[in-house]
């Protein structure tokens, strides 16, 4: 109880995961006796013991596999990427094997795991230290892709994430980690998966995004509301697969206008997956084209052109002062 | 092939250096721990943006290890990688405005400290993602043995590294193919927090090799001379057709990890230990004095022509301008035309 960061709201979750469920087990690079690289595992390894709280070596693709095998006996491992960047290793066994198990035993076995990784740029760190390639997750069946962005959703999702009978990969905005403080209960009480979550009202214009980025989309729709008198409704997607499309369709059938924002890269992004399923069910209440504020299709730059990479308010601002032109 | 494999103790038998080498080894040691020891200056500043991994205590490793390469040979190495920058002759003026991200760093700015390249210098990077450079090592090599040269790669990697699994694929691939590689090993017995002791049960890197047929030693990696002589052997024997060979060389960082450590898995007084009694550069000082072949004033000297290099290349660093935004877009992809 109290206010806590994003990072503290995590340890929280992890701590009552490993609390109430005994076939919680954490694995990972440093995150027993260092606590983890953002200390979303502090002091967890003291209090759960050395069983439950595993320093790995240092080898992604076994982590992750070792996690699936894990699952596959019924224990609930959490497993951490340190940064997104690192996770590829682990792809492998996360698309070929713990996103199919379900499938391929007809049910008689499931993968109930989760893979946290922090993710997202605005930290100044290169290249694998800040991309955000959740698309390429959510792209494959039998995953699910969350993303928190507040520390009250932090917690209610990771506890979600981990009771889930299914994988979920679990991405945490680092950029956000230690921005905001709030208040967390901890109740142990989950929030939904497959839920989007409309952070504010408004019916000129839906504003679509998540993690990090809803910081500037909210500072966005400030601004739109004081300088233009447009009031835009705010929906952060929270679950990217299995995806919510309802509440942002039946948004986008009051507004008639719709902007994303995401900072991963244009093409292919899940920017476009929004997109195109408003395309096929909101088509004849939209009233502009639907546009997509995004980094550009390049890689991460150093911090001197990170600013230029990152989409900010002002340039949600643009997009949506372009979106009322149409009449 | 009978594979052997064997422990050589650097201290036993200590092999010979004339004046001129031992002089060559403490100025490229001690330009290495200056520029470093500046890089952590620059970053407290500041200046240098996201991460920054020093070599400070390791610098035996590379600059023995150089001193057996020829031109032609190429090396890949992991983040950890500004040592071997200088120690293959890369301008610290690049290195360091790489660092502070800046037009005059050798990736022009969009690389930072983990990814330079030098194609003149055969130097294939500078990789972040570790133990990932490993195969790209094998391949370099590959490509030396499909051309027919007798170049050979030096490909680094760290303790932790060892503990990935493409490690092994190359180990296999490599041996299996006769690939003229060398394995560097740098086992400063600690991947961010996690000493190798948590990390493994194998008493020793080098032995894995063992399983893949690959021949391979552990060294003194405090003692550039041992350095050295392991080091030779290792390049005879690749570029006589004998394929890959393993070094484990022991060293020791003595800074954190990167510029933000909780420095809480180890104590002071190890660091302290190491600093007083194994220092790679210590060691060669010694011998040039003790020797006769320098004296203190003299050593003196060099420490001040390197700290003006180092001072150069922080001015340059600092005053090369920023990147223009429209780099942000450049080198995607080949340009049409
Ligand atoms: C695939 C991957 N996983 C994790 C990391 C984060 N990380 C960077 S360095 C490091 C420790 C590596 O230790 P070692 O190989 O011994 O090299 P050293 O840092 O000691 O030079 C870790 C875990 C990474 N960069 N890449
Ligand atoms: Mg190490």
């Amino acid at each position: 109880m109290g206010e806590l960061t994003m990072v503290e709201a995590v340890a929280m979750a992890l701590a009552r995961a490993l609390d109430e469920d005994p076939d919680v087990v954490l694995l990972g690079e440093d995150i027993g006796r260092d606590g983890g690289v953002f200390r979303a595992t502090a002091g967890l390894l003291d209090r759960f013991g050395a069983d439950r709280v595993r320093d790995t070596p240092l080898a992604e693709s076994a982590i992750a596999g070792v996690s699936v095998g894990m699952a596959a006996q019924g224990l609930r491992p959490v497993c951490e990427i340190q940064f997104m960047g690192f996770v590829y290793p682990a792809l492998d066994q996360m698309l070929s094997h713990a996103a199919r198990l379900r499938n391929r035993t007809r049910g008689r076995l499931s993968c109930p795991m989760v893979l946290r990784a922090p993710y997202g740029g605005g930290i100044h760190a290169p290249e694998h230290h800040s991309e955000s390639t959740e698309a390429l997750f959510a792209h494959i069946p039998g995953l699910r892709v969350v993303i928190p962005s507040s520390p009250v959703r932090a917690y209610g999702l990771l506890l979600a994430a981990i009771r889930d009978p299914d994988p979920v990969v679990f991405l945490e905005p680092k950029r956000i980690y230690r921005a905001v403080r709030e208040e967390v209960a901890d109740d142990g009480a989950a929030l939904p998966l497959d839920r989007c979550a409309v952070l504010c009202r408004g019916s000129d214009v839906t504003l679509v995004s998540w993690g990090a980025m809803l910081t500037e989309t909210l500072d966005a729709a400030d601004a739109l509301s004081a300088e233009d008198g447009i009031e835009a409704e705010v929906i952060d997607v929270c679950t990217l697969k299995p995806l919510d499309a309802a509440t942002i369709r039946a948004s986008v059938e009051r507004t008639g206008r719709c902007v994303i924002v995401h900072e991963a890269a244009r093409t292919g992004g899940f920017g476009a997956e929004i997109a195109a399923r408003l395309a096929e069910t909101a088509l004849v209440s939209l009233l502009a084209p639907v546009v997509r504020v995004t980094a550009p299709d390049t890689v991460v730059p150093l911090l001197k052109l990170e600013r230029h990479y990152m989409p900010a308010a002002a340039d949600i601002v643009a997009a949506v002062r372009r979106t009322m032109e149409y009449a | 092939m009978a594979t052997t494999t064997r422990r050589s103790s650097g201290r036993a038998k200590k092999p010979a250096a004339s004046k001129d080498e031992l002089l060559q080894y403490y100025r490229d040691m001690l330009l290495i721990r200056r520029f470093e020891e500046k890089a952590g200056q620059l970053y407290g500043m500041g200046l240098i943006g996201g991460f920054c991994h020093l070599y400070i205590g390791q610098e035996a490793v590379v600059v023995g290890l150089e001193a057996t390469a020829k031109e032609g040979d190429q090396r890949i190495t992991t983040y950890r990688d500004h040592g071997h920058m200088i120690a293959c002759g890369m301008d610290p003026k690049g290195v360091m405005a790489e660092l502070t991200g800046r037009e005059g760093g050798y990736s022009r700015g969009k690389g930072g400290s983990m990814h330079m390249f030098s194609k003149e210098k055969h130097f294939y990077g500078g990789h972040g993602i570790v133990g990932a450079n490993v195969p790209l090592g094998a391949g370099i090599a590959f490509a030396n043995k499909y051309r027919g040269n007798d170049n050979v790669c030096f490909t680094y990697f760290g303790d932790g590294a060892a503990n990935q699994g493409q490690v092994y694929e190359t180990y296999n691939m490599a041996e299996l193919w006769d690939l003229p590689v060398i394995f560097v090993i740098e086992n400063n017995q600690y991947a961010m927090g996690t000493s190798v002791k948590r990390s493994t049960k194998s008493k020793t890197l080098y032995e894995r090799g063992v399983a893949y047929g690959i021949e391979g030693e552990q060294v003194d990696g405090m003692d550039v001379l041992a350095v050295k002589a392991a080091g030779e052997k290792a390049v005879k024997h690749c570029r006589d057709g004998n394929g890959p060979y393993i070094l484990e060389v022991m060293t020791y960082r003595y800074r954190g990890h990167s510029m933000s450590d909780p420095a809480k898995y180890r104590t002071r007084e190890e660091v302290q230990k190491m600093r007083d009694e194994r220092d790679p550069i210590n060691q060669v000082r010694d011998l040039l004095l003790k020797g006769k072949h320098a004296t203190e004033d003299e050593l003196k000297e060099i420490d001040k022509d390197i700290k003006g290099v180092v001072n150069d290349a922080a001015q340059f660093a600092q005053d090369s301008p920023e990147p223009a935004v429209e780099e942000l877009w450049t080198d995607i992809y080949a340009e049409a035309g």
